[in-house]
């Protein structure tokens, strides 16, 4: 694998997992709890559908063979997709889309803290960007974790439920293979084990506050880094492809 | 050159902000570097103000529709994420022109992260200038604003958040 090869699927992997993460939160849109919380998961959604739309666009430029991120994004089967599982897990109620949210936006902010320093110029700066929105989302959704596990009782079952179902796709998010082994050499990819400490670290403090317990030698499921999912990311791309796919040529 | 740059830069501080109009793209501090190819060609960096803000693609229109119009046939315009957008470019006067349009403008710069331990800012009514206001939601109308409600005249009103 050269480094061309590598960076391109590192900019899929990433793109893919904030398009599908993006694509759920934005099923709440128009179904929030309340309002104000509508809005704040759409506004977070919308904040991730842009990363993975510059990470996309990064992704086909580095690619070189003439694919838009719309193509990317499009045109590709759920065997193509690199996306970390957890992102394609279904909302259920709004405990589980906040203790999935929370898990994920504590990852990013220390994963993209890293990948600022990236020697790679577009990545570093998409990260740049990405550290001052996530700010705000991983402020919101642990405050949200906390009130829910520190609340009535059933908040507390259904956010305990939920750290223990989700817990079992967190393993995944600091996966490595040869695209990172390359990358790394060349001082463009996050080491992940290092994020992986400060996220654990982060995650427990998160969880004691909440009074919930955090899971602990659980299995982890595995596999998105080869392009398997579970059986929910066919029907999301199902969703989101369906336009694009029969009006081939559709503009907005 | 240096003519032309500060006409370009004239022409583009009369194109308002597709989502709040009394201010112009300029003031915002999205145009990042104006690079003048030959008679007809520009180069143009412009950096979001949030990564999924629908309102940049609505800004490259208007730039090019602009351009276009004075002159100049071919408008390159290319997204630079680094060093990311601060609302610490907007400008006093623009700022001043937000809170005339009911817009809190961002009262602090961005060096100060005292929020993020918890400490509330105080934010201005835009209305009736109280200091006694409550944060009511993080996440506005637009990915920029947050949500405040004055606690003097009680009025809901939208804050620029300084990020
Ligand atoms: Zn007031």
């Amino acid at each position: 694998m050269t480094t061309q090869e590598a960076l391109f699927q590192y900019a899929l992997r990433l793109g893919d997992t904030n398009l599908i993460l993006g694509q759920r939160l934005s099923e709440w849109t128009g179904h929030g709890p309340f309002l104000e919380e509508d809005l704040a998961l759409t506004n977070i959604a919308l904040d991730i559908t842009g990363t993975a739309k510059s990470l996309l666009e990064y992704a086909a430029q580095v690619e070189g063979k003439g694919r838009t991120e719309d193509d990317l994004a499009y045109l590709r089967n759920d065997r193509q997709y690199l996306n970390a599982q957890i992102t394609e897990q279904p909302n259920g109620d709004y405990a589980k889309t906040i203790v999935r949210q929370a898990m994920i936006d504590c990852f990013d902010l220390y994963f993209y803290t890293e990948l600022a320093k990236s020697k790679d110029e577009t990545l570093s700066g998409i990260a740049q960007k990405s550290i001052k929105e996530v700010t705000y989302h991983l402020r919101h959704t642990t405050s949200w974790l906390i009130r829910f596990g520190d609340g009535t009782e059933d908040s507390h079952n259904r956010a305990q439920t939920a750290v223990n179902e989700l817990w079992a796709y967190t393993g995944e998010m600091f996966e490595m293979n040869e695209v990172d082994a390359i990358l790394i050499k060349e001082g463009i990819a996050v080491d992940l084990p290092a994020v992986k400490l400060k996220w654990e670290k982060h995650m427990s403090d998160v969880l004691e506050k909440a009074t919930l317990v955090k899971p602990e030698n659980v299995f982890m499921h595995t596999g998105s880094r080869k392009g398997i999912h579970t059986e929910h990311l066919a029907f999301i791309l199902a969703e989101m492809q369906a336009l694009p796919r029969m009006y081939p040529d559709a503009k907005w | 050159m240096a003519l032309v740059k500060e006409y370009i830069y004239q022409l583009l501080s009369e194109i308002p902000d597709p989502e709040i109009p009394v201010i112009s793209i300029t003031d915002l501090g999205v145009i990042r570097d104006i690079i003048i190819i030959d008679e007809v060609t520009i180069e143009l960096k412009i950096t979001p103000t949030y990564s999924g803000c629908p309102a940049m693609k609505q800004i490259e229109d208007d730039v090019r529709k602009k351009l276009i119009g004075q002159g100049f046939t071919s408008i390159k315009i290319n997204t630079v994420f680094s060093p990311p957008w601060t609302t610490d470019w907007i400008n006093p006067e623009a700022k001043e022109r937000l809170r005339q349009y009911g817009i809190a403008p961002p009262e602090h710069t961005t060096e100060d992260k005292s929020w993020l331990t918890g400490k509330e800012k105080v934010i201005l009514c835009p209305r009736c200038k109280s200091k006694n206001t409550k944060l009511i939601s993080q996440f506005g109308s637009t990915a920029c604003k947050a949500l405040y409600q004055c606690q003097d005249c009680l009025e809901p009103f939208d804050y620029f958040k300084c990020i």
